[in-house]
């Protein structure tokens, strides 16, 4: 069983935890994810981890709830258990060798770009984050970002918070003033990666993406994950998740991420649904 | 007084639940011999002098020694004399292909017309009746001081972990997933194999006093040179079985609605999506093509059919040629499975909305296929199939499953740089299961690539032996 040891809302719809696991904690970088279970008859779901403590042997996590499982881990508390964590799982951030770089950001997805930036940051990189959040009180680990990052662009879709309009707007100016980035790395919903990478290419800048699709097993076995990058079948739990960003099929990802779409949200209903009964 | 052997050309059949029930539920197909049926088989062996099942068995259970036993009535001495070479009995009587081993070859069978002695099904018998009936657990052996790991908790792990405690070696096991058994129980369907007697098997590990970590994915968590070391284990066991599932590169292979073999099985076995309150999804479809003619082709087209579908076995060869057991595809067959035989998947339809954002879109509506016919045999001996020109046709399906084997995974590779392996990526071994790294021992799937349940213990066995000269002699 592996312990909450912290928990706290990021926003109405985000959380983050710290949990209890030291052989996680011990070898997890930037860029690798865990599955985890939050019941004894649960499905396995993948989180990118969102952070580390070697000494204390925690793992940060950050999730959105979007279906049952993240439903009823957000209604776990400080000192509750939760019977399956394993990791570190995937391919880390390849940081190596990078001086200037570009994090993007959107959504949930900031919370693993967050240690990446960080990561870059520790190896003297120049970093420039620009993050993107729907409205104001979506937004997350601003202070974080600004910590880590020489230029800092935060950008919402109804202008309530920032500069008004999506993370490619700061993206294309940059890229238009000719500023030279090492690669740019973006981590968010896959139609704004799919985007971020549209603007990159035509200036040939190496460009990352953090992919994460529907997984099961997430040690290679069922193949649930693969992706097209390339033209060729991949698989986002061995392979990687971070592809170059300007070979990924996002079209196709797009459409199999969407595959139990109607399921998650009839099974995080069900969820609400019993945890109402045992509220009243 | 009866007569010593039973010379019935034909096996006792097994008992089994009628077709037209079992393909509506998961409970087990074959329901396993009375006592009565297991004595009157036990007599049709005739203790012959060659004994060659006992040398087509992978593990070589002495198999007259033990049906002779049967045929006194004395069910647990047959036990005993199983598990001095067998670990997992009531997992072998039921998955083993007995046909091209113990039971091809024996004398009972030789003539035309002739039946071999049911070897598997006395088998299952005699460790499902030790099961119910006998409580005492395993007493673990004196530790002898030295620890060993195995990586992975399938049927060559939990082998070799056996065989290892029995000698007294101090023996953890590391799975990667949240429960111990590996392929028998993210594999094959509970309706072959009981979930519950995989569950017996291991806790009888247990009992002998091997430890079980899960979530343990050894190479990422813990790379084998620290388990050597850092944790201390003289000797290190791999059987972490076999890899990423292939698929045929046909187009369409994205499409919502194709599964690997191995995912569909692992949503439903592991993660319990046959089960209608399962929080893990599954499509139940309609009309399902199944891809492939092998054991797990088999047990996913079975799978498919209980969960509601229509179902094809798509398969390039012909019927003489399917790899999976005989059994497999009779059962498979009276369950109402439709084999398009001598048929080959040209591509993957799709739903026709172009629109991303409709529900609808980029799902499964068929399989195209087109006719094969055999031609002459290679230099293997096998006949290779040739496509039949301008023969295609589709078969209207929602679901596609491909059960085309594995190729082997990278994950250890990656992460234990000395680890040599062969040119498709399987871990490189001498016959006791050595690896290029000292101390360092593999076998199962992990080193051959895809085979059966009964050849991973037997590599299992092999290893446990080499390991405890290795480790004897290192003193």
């Amino acid at each position: 069983m592996y312990s909450i040891i912290s928990k706290k809302s990021l926003n109405p719809t985000v959380t983050q935890m710290e949990i209890y696991a030291p052989f996680v904690a011990k070898k997890a970088l930037a860029g690798q994810f865990v599955i985890l279970r939050v019941a004894e008859d649960g499905e396995r779901i993948p989180l990118t981890v969102a952070g580390y403590d070697r000494e204390k042997g925690t793992v940060k996590i950050i999730f959105q709830i979007v279906g049952g499982t993240t439903e009823l881990l957000n209604q776990k508390n400080v000192g509750d258990t939760i019977p399956d964590f394993v990791g570190p799982l995937g391919r880390p951030t390849h940081t190596a060798g990078l001086k200037k770089v570009c994090v993007v950001g959107g959504g949930v997805g900031c919370a693993i770009a967050l240690p990446v930036a960080q990561a870059l940051k520790e190896q003297g990189a120049e970093v420039t984050s620009v993050i993107g959040f729907r409205s104001k009180d979506l937004v997350i680990l601003e202070e974080e970002f600004k910590a880590v990052s020489t230029v800092f662009h935060m950008m919402t879709d109804d202008g309530s918070y920032g500069r008004q309009g999506n993370v490619c707007v700061p993206l294309n100016e940059m890229l238009e003033a000719g500023e030279q980035f090492d690669a740019v790395i973006t981590i968010g919903p896959l139609i704004m990666m799919k985007f971020v990478c549209a603007a990159t290419k035509p200036y040939g800048v190496k460009t990352v993406a953090s992919m994460n699709p529907i997984m099961i097993d997430g040690t290679g076995m069922c193949g649930g994950c693969r992706l097209t990058v390339g033209g060729k079948m991949k698989f986002a739990c061995v392979d990687g998740p971070e592809f170059d960003g300007h070979e990924i099929d996002f079209d196709e990802a797009i459409s199999r991420s969407r595959a139990y779409a109607d399921f998650e949200n009839r099974e995080r209903e069900k969820t609400c649904n019993l945890f109402k009964k045992e509220v009243q | 007084m009866a007569a010593k052997f039973n010379m019935s050309p034909l096996k006792n059949p097994m008992p089994a639940q009628d077709p037209e029930v079992r393909n509506g539920n998961f409970q087990e197909v074959a329901l396993g011999y009375t006592a009565e049926t297991a004595i009157d088989e036990a007599k049709r062996c005739i203790s012959c002098k060659n004994r060659p099942c006992v040398a087509a068995c992978p593990v070589n259970i002495q198999i007259p020694e033990f049906i002779a036993k049967v045929a006194e009535g004395d069910f647990e001495a047959a036990y005993q004399i199983i598990t001095k070479d067998s670990s997992l009995p009531a997992v072998c009587g039921r998955v083993c292909p007995q046909e091209t081993q113990c039971e091809g070859k024996c004398t009972r069978g030789i003539k035309a017309g002739c039946e071999a002695v049911g070897i598997g099904r006395l088998e299952r018998f005699v460790a499902d009746w030790h099961n119910a009936n006998i409580v005492d657990e395993p007493v673990p052996a004196p530790t002898n001081g030295y620890k060993v790991a195995i990586v992975g908790s399938g049927p060559a792990g939990l082998t070799c972990a056996g065989d290892l405690a029995k000698l007294g070696y101090e023996v953890t096991v590391f799975e990667a997933l949240h429960v111990a058994g590996g392929v028998l129980v993210y594999g094959i369907p509970e309706f072959r194999l009981p979930k519950a007697i995989v569950q017996k098997e291991v806790d009888n590990l247990k009992a002998l006093g091997v430890k079980i970590e899960t979530n343990m994915v050894i190479g990422r968590v813990i790379t084998i040179e620290e388990l050597k070391n850092e944790y201390g284990f003289e000797a290190v066991f791999i059987g972490s079985g076999a890899g990423l599932p292939k698929f045929m590169n046909i187009p369409g292979e994205s499409l919502k609605g194709v599964y690997s073999a191995n995912e569909f099985l692992t949503r439903s076995n592991l993660m319990k999506a046959y089960q209608t309150d399962s929080h893990t999804p599954i499509q139940r479809g309609k009309c399902v093509a199944v891809v492939g003619g092998g054991n797990v082709a088999m047990d996913a087209a079975r799978t498919a059919k209980r969960l509601g579908a229509e179902v094809h076995i798509v398969y390039r060869r012909g019927e003489e040629e399917l790899p999976a057991r005989r059994e497999e595809i009779e059962h498979a067959k009276e369950e109402g499975i439709i084999f398009d035989l001598l048929t080959n998947p040209t591509r993957i339809l799709a739903t026709e909305t172009e629109n991303p954002r409709d529900p609808a879109y980029g799902w499964v509506a068929g399989i195209e296929c087109i006719r094969m016919e055999l031609g002459e045999p290679d230099e293997s001996g096998r006949r290779s199939p040739k496509e039949i020109v301008g023969s295609e046709f589709v078969i209207p399906v929602d679901c596609v499953i491909m059960s085309l084997g594995t190729s082997p995974n990278p994950l250890l590779k990656d992460t234990t740089p000395d680890l040599q392996t062969l040119r498709r990526g399987e871990i490189a071994v001498d016959e006791t299961g050595k690896t290029s790294i000292e101390g360092v021992y593999c076998g199962g799937d992990a080193a051959t690539g895809a085979a059966t349940v009964i050849k991973a213990m037997g590599a299992g066995k092999i290893s446990a032996k080499a390991i405890h000269e290795y480790i004897q002699n290192k003193k």
